[in-house]
């Protein structure tokens, strides 16, 4: 929204003041102000009010004419003027020799061989509308040389405010509410408004109006006839331009200043359209045209303005076609109503059409502003027409009031919430200047929250805070610590694994960590063939591509993978992402933690590349908890994974999630040549394993023994196991040194060390554990290799 | 010394001459003073010599063996010390010249800063708070004084799911369950709830440079009995000084959140040219950085706390916002794309 300092200044006197820095203290004192500050007219100088004396047809042009105006000098100035509009008699703005505009000096310039002594100006020229078909018309009771800046308010300091900032105070949306700010934060008086006396008019008849739904909270209207003037007085018109309207006619004019001025949309009806005015919604939907001219869909849910049972204007966002002020209006009906913001906003929602009026009215507007706003109206129309003739007492029904607000606390509230020393005085004062009614009794307070405050802005204690604070300026406040007592921190387990786990997989492996989105990606998962499983899905979701929301990272990983493969021949990626499996018995999703890993190879053989993943897992384990893993083959039951090597990963008898190939088919999609493998682990389930304890054992001052037996065996498992069976304490550390693969069959060489802290060991004991592994391992078919 | 035994010296000096490594100067060794050798032999011829005679070949010859001997010794060292200085000489002279192989891993830009912040929270008491990307609608809104129709929630365009639940549109969905879990020892043992919650949020809107549908903030709180303005204003200044690692300047304007009263945002000095106004700040010498403010009763009163015995403040950082800023990422959509080509240059960074 933009403003205009000139149009404040008609409420506070801001003689003496910077403005800029006012600006700057409202900025940060009530919402915020865009960089750019416009200073209208400064670009222009030495334009004076001069009459045409004389028009000649240009002997050379068919457009052009040459002038003699007065302006105001002792002799006539000679002027070239391509404008159509030229005649005799007229008055027009004239930039002189000298004169600046938009930054260019005017001088004397020959136009197709007749020299012209300055420039006749349009308005858009001067900066003032954007009207150039024609140069300014300018009334005759101007004497000619004036200044036109003496007669029109050219300069203008205008600033914008961010629409957003202004969400939750709907008295700040006309110069009215914004001139009491002004006021309040430069320590100066607002001037009330100057209003027509409505009650002169109390002995004429009403309109026939009636609410019949409470959406409509109040409704104020007024009939008028006689308006004969159809342009608006220049300086109107230049408020309304600089202030982001364009001008339309006088009445149209009027309701926007209006708006502009105290932020309460008006609507001028013509007034044989709506004899009977009832404002209801209707059962069925139908069409109405607006009257930009536009068909809109109306629903049963949308407050309607009728001509008793003929819908004329859509409540709080725009007039119908049919019932607009056109050129044999006589008399017409003037609407200043309150509605329900949130049926506003809906209606607009539905709509999609947000107008300056229903953009004010979804804030919740003042409802008493309503009749105020007809007084203001009223006040202006006649003193620029004074033959405009009221035909109507003031109609009012208010249906729905506010609530009145009032609010008690105490000097310490306000201490406590601001940390700082504000005195009584002070806070009586901030808040009298914002219109609240203020009674201050031994550190007591009682507050009266002002109606165009108290519709939801100001509702309780903490509110006044925000009044009082933002006008003391938080750049004035002492910064101070709190004053809390000190308690020891404890990470979480879960925050503890997740940070150690990426330390791991940085540091110690060289992976990166990547993030992915939440949801499966359709065309991707498509491309690589992996299959869109069942799972909960977004239920608005815009983009068709992103409904359903992952059961793993897996593939929303390989998806990434894929998109990498160029970028080295060896990399490795992870994740700490959520994925939802599925629904709880209550309905909830089944959100889970998920660390997922992927490494990619071009040059590691898929045995050696599944065993550095393998062994990875074990290290983060081993690291973490302490605590070893073990694996247990599973059966595939997702696209993207290949039926072989898949494994469970076990640890503390738990399963915490899995590790196994890339099927074929996907990681062909996403590299013919690598070898491509994941691993997947639940970080709450892990997080929540008993982390084994250091258990320190003093080394033996005694050598020990090393044992080498090869077993014939497809896999290290039975050996280990019986190995764990003997349950020999002398058991220091097994090794496997060797392995071989010869005509189809495997055998494995393993190194067992033993040792004792007490002794050294002889060679006959410890060949009885041996001899007993083997023993023990025939029995199941695992023979020595001879 | 005899004749033969100057023979005996003159021949084992030109066999010693003759040896050229360890191995050759055994042999000669062998060859004089083995079981077998020329010396030993000489030994033996002295078995028939008189006593006189022997005791002085005797001497002769034990001085031919301790000659030998020595010799022999100092050659060994010779030899070894030749063989060190041959090793010496073979090692050839490195190329170090050549580019480094940093192979190394990669953290997240998103945990690199929110390491950052954690670590200055957690140095002030802050405990650091996990939670869920799905919540209710009841956590993301409703206990947050945002009833259904407020206008704040259009501002938030949300990700329903079909059950009803909703992606969180802001890490403050947490504010109402971090308050259920400390208010006991808030008002029980009097300690103060200071936390901060890192998380990922969801926007349901179209992703460009300058717009994700998913992005990370860090939430804080801090709720004791007299929590203020002021101290609100302290924990921002002296976080945001220690997370650009310079002390900057903030401020505060109104700003309406409905969860907080009074609600703030809070702008910063630019970083780039510091307050006197460059392209980056447009010019204005701030940077809009986040929202904060005093909890609102209504807020504190969901999660269990009396408003009229305790105040709060509440403030919402932009992670991704501040990673974009440290490192100069200029196109949001970089952080989820897992390009490595982006993302594998930030190691790690405290």
């Amino acid at each position: 929204m933009f403003l205009s300092m000139n149009w404040i200044s008609d409420y506070v006197d801001l003689t003496g003041i910077d403005k800029l820095q006012l600006i700057n203290k409202f900025s940060l004192s009530t919402a915020e102000v865009e960089n750019e500050i416009f200073f209208k007219g400064s670009d222009i100088s030495g334009i004076v009010v001069a009459e045409i004396k004389e028009v000649n047809d240009h002997p050379n042009s068919k457009k052009l004419h040459l002038l003699k105006v007065d302006a105001g000098d002792n002799e006539l100035t000679e002027v070239v003027c391509g404008a159509p509009n030229v005649r005799v008699g007229m008055k027009t703005a004239f930039a002189k020799v000298g004169a600046q505009i938009g930054g260019i000096q005017i001088a004397a310039r020959e136009l197709a061989g007749y020299v012209s002594n300055g420039m006749c100006c349009s308005e858009k020229e001067i900066g003032i509308s954007d009207n150039h078909d024609g140069i300014m018309e300018i009334t005759d009771d101007v004497k000619n040389g004036t200044d036109l800046k003496e007669v029109y308010e050219i300069d203008d300091i205008v600033f914008e405010v961010d629409n957003k900032s202004l969400t939750n105070r709907p008295d700040l949306w006309g110069h009215y509410g914004i001139a009491r700010e002004f006021a309040a934060l430069a320590g100066r008086e607002l001037k009330p408004l100057d209003l027509a006396d409505l009650s002169k008019y109390d002995e004429l008849p009403k309109v026939d109006m009636k609410i019949e739904d409470n959406l409509c909270q109040r409704y104020s209207c007024m009939q008028v006839r006689n308006i004969e003037r159809s342009v608006s007085p220049v300086n109107m018109r230049i408020r309304l331009y600089y202030c982001g309207m364009r001008a339309i006619n006088f009445l149209a004019d009027m309701t926007n200043y209006l708006m502009l001025e105290m932020g309460q949309p008006m609507h001028a009806f013509d007034s044989r359209k709506i004899e009977k005015i009832r404002i209801k919604r209707f059962d069925k939907p139908f069409i109405f045209k607006t009257l930009d001219g536009i068909d809109r869909n109306i629903d049963e849910n949308t407050l309607m303005i009728c001509n008793d049972n003929i819908p004329v204007a859509i409540a709080g966002i725009m007039g119908g076609l049919d019932s607009e002020i056109v050129e044999d209006t006589t008399t017409l009906t003037l609407e200043s109503a309150a509605f329900d913001a949130v049926s506003i906003r809906k209606s607009t929602v539905r709509l999609a059409h947000r107008t300056d009026a229903s953009m004010r009215y979804e804030k919740c507007l003042d409802p008493e502003m309503t009749v105020t706003a007809i007084a203001r109206f009223i006040k202006i129309l006649t003193d620029i027409d004074g033959d405009v003739e009221v035909v109507s007492s003031l109609t009012d029904e208010y249906a729905v009031k506010y609530d009145k607000i009032s609010l008690d606390f105490d000097k310490k509230f306000v201490d406590r919430y601001t940390g700082i020393e504000i005195d009584n005085d002070t806070i009586v004062k901030t808040l009298k200047s914002l219109g609240f009614g203020v009674e201050c009794e031994n550190d007591n307070f009682h507050v009266d929250v002002p109606s165009w405050r108290a519709t939801k802005d100001v509702t309780i204690k903490a509110d006044i805070i925000e009044e009082i604070t933002r006008i003391y300026g938080y750049d004035n406040f002492d910064v101070n610590t709190a004053l809390a007592p000190l308690y020891p921190v404890r990470p979480s387990d879960e925050k503890n694994v997740e940070e150690k786990i990426k330390d791991i997989l940085v540091k110690r492996y060289s992976m990166h960590e990547v993030h992915s989105y939440v949801w499966m990606y359709y065309d991707e998962y498509k491309e690589l063939g992996i299959e869109i499983e069942n799972n909960i899905k977004i239920a608005n979701a815009t983009n068709p591509n992103i409904e359903t929301i992952r059961k793993s990272i897996v593939p929303t990983q390989l998806c990434q993978v894929r998109y990498n493969n160029s970028y080295s021949p060896d990399f490795a990626v992870f994740e700490i992402g959520r994925v939802v499996d599925g629904l709880k018995t209550d309905n909830m999703c089944n959100e889970k933690k998920k660390l997922t890993m992927t490494m990619f190879s071009k040059t590691k053989s898929m045995e050696e590349l599944y065993l550095e993943l393998r062994d990875i897992l074990c290290v983060i384990a081993d690291d973490i908890k302490h605590k070893p893993l073990s694996f247990e083959n599973t059966k595939a039951s997702h696209s993207y994974q290949h039926p072989k090597n898949l494994n469970l990963v076990i640890c503390d008898g738990k399963i915490i999630g899995e590790m196994g190939i890339v099927h074929p088919v996907v990681s062909k999609k996403i590299d013919k040549k690598a070898n491509i493998i994941y691993a997947e682990i639940d970080i709450n389930d892990f997080a929540g394993i008993k982390n084994d304890s250091i258990v320190y054992s003093e080394p033996s001052r005694f050598p020990g023994m090393e044992i080498d037996i090869t077993f014939v065996s497809k896999t290290y498992a039975p050996i280990g196991k019986a190995i764990e069976e003997e349950n020999c304490n002398w058991v220091k550390d097994v090794k496997i040194v060797d392995t071989y693969i010869d005509n189809n069959s495997k055998s494995i060489t393993v190194r067992i060390f033993f040792s004792d802290s007490e002794r050294t060991l002889v060679k006959d004991e410890v060949m009885k554990h041996i001899d007993s592994i083997i023993e023990r391992l025939e029995k199941q078919g695992i023979s020595l290799k001879k | 010394m005899t004749d033969k035994t100057l023979q005996i010296k003159q021949e084992f000096l030109e066999n010693l001459k003759g040896v050229k490594d360890i191995a050759g100067l055994e042999t000669v060794k062998v060859q004089y003073l083995g079981k077998n050798g020329v010396i030993t032999a000489l030994m033996k011829d002295m078995k028939s010599l008189d006593a006189e005679k022997k005791k002085q070949f005797g001497q002769i010859v034990n001085e031919l063996k301790t000659e030998v001997s020595n010799a022999v010794t100092d050659k060994f060292e010779e030899l070894k010390k030749a063989a060190v200085e041959a090793e010496i000489n073979l090692m050839e002279d490195f190329d170090v010249s050549t580019p480094a192989n940093l192979e190394r891993g990669s953290y997240h830009p998103i945990t690199l800063v929110q390491r950052e912040c954690e670590k200055i929270f957690k140095s002030m008491g802050f405990t650091v708070e996990d939670y869920s990307e799905i919540v209710t609608d009841y956590e993301c809104f409703e206990s947050l004084n945002i009833p259904k129709h407020h206008p704040a929630r259009d501002m938030q365009d949300t990700y329903y799911l079909e059950n009803g639940q909703l992606l969180k549109t802001q890490t403050s969905a947490a504010q109402n369950a971090i308050y259920r879990k400390y208010k006991d020892a808030l008002i029980n043992e009097g300690k103060p709830i200071k936390a901060i919650f890192p998380g990922r949020c969801f926007r349901n809107e179209a992703t460009d440079a300058c717009h994700e549908n998913t992005f990370f903030q860090m939430e804080g709180v801090m709720v004791d009995k007299n929590i203020s303005i002021s101290n609100l204003i302290f924990f921002m200044k002296t976080m945001l000084s220690e997370v650009f690692r310079k002390d900057i300047k903030v401020r505060l304007r109104p700003g309406f959140f409905p969860f907080v009263e009074p609600g703030f945002e809070l702008d910063i000095s630019c970083l780039i040219c510091g307050g006197d106004g460059c392209p980056s700040c447009k010019h204005s010498g701030w940077l809009e950085l986040c929202p904060c403010g005093m909890i609102h009763p209504e807020v504190l009163k969901a999660g269990g706390i009396d408003p009229e015995e305790y105040t709060g403040f509440a403030f919402g950082l932009g992670l991704t916002r501040l990673a974009m800023m440290k490192y100069g990422v200029k196109d949001i959509r970089d952080l989820n794309s897992g390009n490595l080509k982006s993302l594998s240059q930030f190691t790690d960074d405290e």
